[in-house]
């Protein structure tokens, strides 16, 4: 623990909205505790901005405990700052010297645009998992919960992949811009668990269409995306979704003899 | 009128309990609910306000059953809603351990937990419903922590004597809200659920007595828009943020509710908040949120402070005879895993008391030296090793070397806008679910019971409730183009404009930090008739200087932070005093409501149901004016009040 | 997106086309190295080998179409594999129209990095490689159905042999990432032989390596004369 305030400069992009074109604007960052969190770093910077009648800088964030998903934004080059394993509202100035500085972009991709400074719209994600990333069970159709025995190992899989919190730093990272690990997550998560078997190939398939209608980029193994991953993802759920698609393509689809139900 | 006069009337509020055997109840009130035939759903329209584990299984199960929703979040996706943020897990009376669990059991405890503030008939409903919820969210996909041989995994929670708790590891909140929030997405993609995200709700529109509709404004382009609906569902949390630091999200707010309270929604026991025993301290003046830790810690971490006043040593340079593991020494049955309230009460005892540890000396140890001593540091990796990391990130410190530091923080609010058993509101047609709403837990909720009760409320409660109020309304026509919304949405435009136009040297973070600080120290953990008193004189001065000087940079027409916050902090103002208001009238101690003026001679909460054996439900009486005392009174025919004891 | 047609029309399928393509040609730079190791053997050996895959699949084929055949395929793996990595780049590009002012690569391989520029630096060395020893359009000294000759005129000349040296080296890390990413792509996936990915590729890749720039070194070093 260290109690010397330190003092940042720090390069913001600022957009004022999702069409106006933007720019980096500098900003020093001074007294800064340690302790503070990134983003509490931020609100300092901001309280400031708003007494000398500036317009402070525009970030999302809900929780600030890592788990909603909400924040991110990339400081020099790298998305959630680099702490392993956690969002850049767990990151603390700790991490920082004195002196140092910091470029603060938000996530760069065609399908998130940018809603204002260091806001991105994720909506895309929303669609992804519109498009299949679901077991279609209705309300009160369930049978016991433990009617269905599921192996350990398989739950424990699935739930190493379920912990996505959508938070778009894989996609921010990617050189590629791709979705893959965020979908990988959901497609694996559904497929390690017997109530996702019914509608898993057809899962696979809808949400990789969806990647491409987004305007996604494609995976290219680089591995960056597990790198920044909040929950530490791994891209062995990438070979998954890559399998489950393939098999999904070559697959000879039964049709049933009579269309819908009728009486 | 002065701030500490109250008017009271009994009588008003039909809580359309049914009467007969309590496992009975649900079934035949059930039975008696009208229905709306299967191809008439599609013609009702019902809004969902907030999408967390209440509003999104809410606004899924409904267009499951072919009613047209649309669905509202402040959140950038219905996924961020702070359910997210549950970690220890979820109660369900399934008796899969054979400990000797029953649906009566889960409601005995609940009530009891609750001490003794909550409706029977809820608490009842609750526990039953809660076998399907398990059932449901293994269907979705929710990948609970299993056995070995593959069957659901349980444990022991927050001190309870059997092992009801279903978990998925830490995350367990997060995997139920993606379950409702995946069931959603279903349901947009099928064209039942219209979602509207970055969407803020700032009113509810009352016509002929009903709601009718609400008044919203996007957050990305500040335009205020209006829907009209059948009915409005409320499903937006509690209220903790009003004292600024809480381990909710940042973003939730009050504002929804507060707003249907001021449209004729009754407020019940707003002064019933629960204040969470294992959080992180805090460190220091720019300190924005607290940070949880879950209770499972408790289980074995061992929780003192030193004996002598101002000890500065070390911890570990502090001996064995030294030290005061108090929970352990004044309740030797429970120790260290008492229920949420006493444990948090004790730690601010004994900070009062000047031994209180860490910066500023508002801290206690969590030692969990014994425990690696006695199971080795791997096995307290295994349980607690996620937690043991976020501890080191946010404080720095290594808790396998040194004990935690933690204090307790405002987690949950118990009290929330009256309803019925249906979960309608005083305002026809508004019906409120999960936090948002007072219901189930009393005075005090237990561990896991808020996952529980906020997926019971939308997944197997609102879907036939509703239905039974829409019946009556069909054919009606919808339409935004009328007096009451044209005069709601005028309301809002001018709020906002007055909040631009002010522009005065505060900000309103500055506010919000102070009006925080106040309801903490006269409102908190523990409560006096002075204390609530001074609160109630500063909290109307600090409101007026609110509104004559903060600043609000930026214009309303655009996405603008602090004019979304300025919003909800005037609202903490109102729902603050309210707050005050409740606290002082209910001079008993119950559950997380701590009047020092009622308490045993062991220091204990004692309650006063002679006097206070009922809901207070406030009503709004226009502004500057104090609201209306209304009671509901609460009547035990199974679980017969006792003094709580856990010595 | 269903059946067959989703391999063209996604990345995911593209990436699997990729996989499968680029497997044929790691097939052929094996066996051109293995079988050019035949250098070491002398004049005679090469020779007799160059011509023998022209009389492969004889009597049922007449000579040089099991060659041609061999060609078609190659052809096809490398037109297959420029259109999936020109499409896929191409929408990888678009996928990030503004890029960041700070770029940092935090765990990316180098040979991930430079895949396609990589590509780019072979497929321009091959068809050198092939103007030189195959066609004789860039080598002088070329003599048709004189492998070991023309190899040894062509690698006298520095400026060739330190070409293919680069070429080499750069066909080393493209086949790394290459072979390693092809498991991904493919979705041959399985914690227990997920380590034996990496380890494979990484052998793989240096043994086409090491055989390939074994043989400039050698003429240049006149062990091979």
């Amino acid at each position: 623990m260290s109690d010397h305030a330190i003092h940042l400069q720090l390069h913001v992009w600022r957009q004022s909205g999702p069409r106006a074109s933007g720019r980096f604007v500098t900003y020093e960052a001074r007294d800064i505790s340690p302790e503070m969190s990134f983003l509490e770093m931020l609100d300092v910077v901001n309280e400031r901005l708003t007494a000398k009648g500036e317009e402070p800088i525009a970030f999302d964030h809900d929780c600030r405990e890592g788990i909603c998903g909400t924040c991110g934004f990339v400081i020099n080059g790298v998305a959630h700052g680099g702490q392993k394993g956690s969002t850049v509202c767990q990151l603390h100035m700790r991490h920082f010297r004195d002196g140092d500085e910091l470029t603060l972009e938000p996530w760069r991709a065609r399908a998130f645009p940018v809603v204002r400074d260091l806001m991105v719209d994720r909506s895309a994600f929303d669609r992804i998992i519109q498009a299949g990333g679901f077991v279609s069970v209705n309300t009160g159709s369930a049978p016991d919960g433990n009617a269905l025995l599921v192996p350990k190992v398989d739950a424990d899989v699935a739930m190493d992949a379920a912990q996505c919190i959508g938070c778009g730093a894989c996609v921010a990272q990617c050189p590629n811009g791709a979705a893959q690990l965020f979908t990988a997550a959901k497609i694996s998560h559904l497929a390690q668990l017997p109530q996702g078997q019914p509608e898993r190939y057809q899962r696979a398939q809808a949400m990789v269409a969806q990647i491409e209608t987004e305007a996604f980029g494609s995976c290219t193994n680089y591995g960056e995306c597990e790198a920044v991953c909040p929950k530490g993802i791994s891209i062995d759920f990438i070979a998954m979704l890559n399998r489950d698609f393939l098999k999904a393509a070559v697959r000879v689809e039964r049709e049933a003899r009579v269309a819908g139900g009728s009486g | 009128m002065t701030a500490t006069t109250t008017t009271t009337s009994t009588g008003l509020l039909d809580a359309r309990s049914p009467g007969g055997p309590i496992e009975t109840r649900w079934e035949r009130c059930k039975f008696d609910l009208k229905l709306v035939n299967p191809a008439n759903k599609r013609k009702f329209t019902v809004i969902v306000v907030g999408t967390g584990l209440a509003g999104a299984s809410a606004a899924a199960s409904m267009a499951e059953l072919g009613y047209e929703v649309e669905a509202f979040c402040y959140q950038d996706s219905p996924r961020r809603a702070h359910s997210i943020a549950a970690q220890g897990g979820i109660n369900a009376a399934k008796n899969y351990q054979n400990d000797g669990d029953s649906v009566y059991r889960l409601f005995y405890d609940t009530v009891k937990g609750g001490d003794f503030r909550a409706r029977e008939a809820n608490v009842y409903r609750l526990a039953e419903i809660s076998t399907a919820i398990i059932d449901q969210c293994v269907a979705q996909g929710v990948p609970f922590a299993r056995e070995y041989g593959g069957t659901l995994a349980n444990r022991s929670f927050g001190g309870a004597q059997v092992s009801r708790t279903f978990y998925a590891r830490g995350q367990t909140g997060q995997q139920l809200l993606l379950g409702a929030y995946q069931a959603l997405e279903r349901q947009v993609a099928a064209g039942k659920v219209k979602m509207f995200p970055r969407t803020e709700m700032l009113d509810v529109v009352v016509e002929d007595g009903r709601a009718r509709g609400i008044v919203v404004r996007d957050l990305v382009t500040g335009r205020v828009r209006r829907h009209a609906g059948h009915a409005v569902v409320l499903a937006t949390g509690g209220y903790g943020n009003a004292f600024f630091l809480s381990t909710n999200a940042k973003g939730c707010n009050a504002t929804a509710i507060w707003r249907a309270h001021r449209r004729g929604a009754m407020f019940a026991n707003p002064c019933y908040t629960q204040i969470h025993p294992t959080c992180i301290p805090v460190s220091g003046d720019y300190q924005s949120k607290l940070t949880l830790m879950s209770e499972s810690l408790r289980n074995d971490g061992r929780i003192w402070v030193p004996r002598r006043k101002g000890d500065t040593r070390r911890p570990g340079e502090i001996p064995e005879a030294e030290r005061d593991y108090y929970l352990e020494a004044r309740y030797p049955s429970f120790g260290n895993l008492v229920p949420r309230d006493v444990a948090s009460r004790n730690a601010k005892q004994v900070c009062d008391d000047g031994r209180g540890v860490g910066p500023g000396g508002r801290g206690v140890y969590l030692d969990f030296a014994d425990a690696i001593a006695r199971l080795g540091r791997r096995a307290i990796e295994e349980r607690y090793g996620n937690l043991f990391e976020m501890y080191e990130r946010i404080t720095g410190e290594d808790p396998y070397s040194a004990p935690m530091r933690i204090y307790p923080a405002v987690h949950y609010t118990m009290g929330g806008l009256w309803v019925d058993y249906h979960l309608m509101s005083t305002v026809p047609g508004l019906f409120v679910l999960g936090e948002a709403n007072f219901s189930d837990h009393g005075a005090n909720r237990l561990g896991a019971s808020a996952l529980m009760q906020g997926l019971a409320d939308g997944y197997f409660v609102i879907p036939y409730t509703i239905g039974d109020y829409l019946v009556d309304h069909m054919g009606e026509k919808l339409s935004t183009d009328t007096a009451a919304f044209a005069a709601a949405e005028s309301e809002v435009r001018q709020r906002i404009e007055r909040l631009l136009g002010v522009r005065g040297k505060r900000t309103v973070d500055a506010f919000h930090r102070e009006l925080g600080h106040l309801l903490w120290e006269d409102c908190g953990m523990a409560r006096n008739d002075a204390g609530l008193r001074r609160a109630l004189e500063r909290i109307p001065a600090l409101r007026q200087e609110f509104w004559e000087d903060v600043n609000v940079l930026g214009g309303g027409d655009e996405l603008n932070q602090a004019l979304e916050k300025a919003g909800r902090v005037a609202d903490f103002f109102e729902l603050g005093e309210l707050m005050c208001r409740d606290a002082l009238h209910r001079s008993e101690s119950c559950g997380g409501h701590f009047r020092e003026e009622s308490q045993t001679e062991e220091g204990e909460a004692k309650r006063d149901d002679e006097r206070f054996s009922y809901v207070a439900a406030w009503e709004w009486a226009g502004e500057n004016r104090a609201q209306v005392l209304h009671q509901e009174p609460l009547t035990f025919e199974y679980v017969h009040p006792s003094q709580r004891s856990y010595k | 997106m269903k059946g067959v047609s989703s391999l063209v029309r996604t990345a995911v399928g593209k990436k699997a086309l990729m996989a499968v393509s680029g497997l044929v040609l790691f097939g052929f730079v094996l066996v051109h190295m293995a079988g050019n190791l035949k250098l070491y053997q002398g004049a005679e050996k090469l020779n007799a080998y160059g011509e023998f895959l022209r009389e492969v699949g004889a009597p049922v084929l007449a000579h040089g179409q099991a060659l041609w055949i061999f060609r078609a395929v190659l052809l096809l793996a490398v037109g297959v594999h420029l259109w999936a990595a020109a499409t896929l780049t191409l929408q990888s590009r678009a996928a990030r129209p503004v890029g960041y002012r700070v770029a940092t690569t935090v765990q990316a391989s180098y040979a991930s990095r430079t895949m396609r520029w990589g590509g780019v630096i072979v497929l321009l060395y091959v068809l050198f490689h092939l103007a030189d020893l195959t066609l004789g359009w860039a080598n002088p000294a070329f003599q048709a159905g004189k492998p070991y000759e023309n190899l040894v005129a062509s690698f006298t000349n520095p400026w060739v042999a330190g070409l293919y040296l680069v070429a080499n080296v750069t066909l080393g890390f493209h086949l790394f990432h290459g072979l390693w990413s092809l498991f991904q792509s493919l979705g041959w996936n399985n914690p227990k032989f997920n380590p034996w990915r990496r380890r494979f590729a990484t052998a793989f890749a240096w043994i086409v390596t090491l055989g390939n720039v074994s043989f400039p070194v050698s003429v240049l070093m006149g062990w091979v004369q």
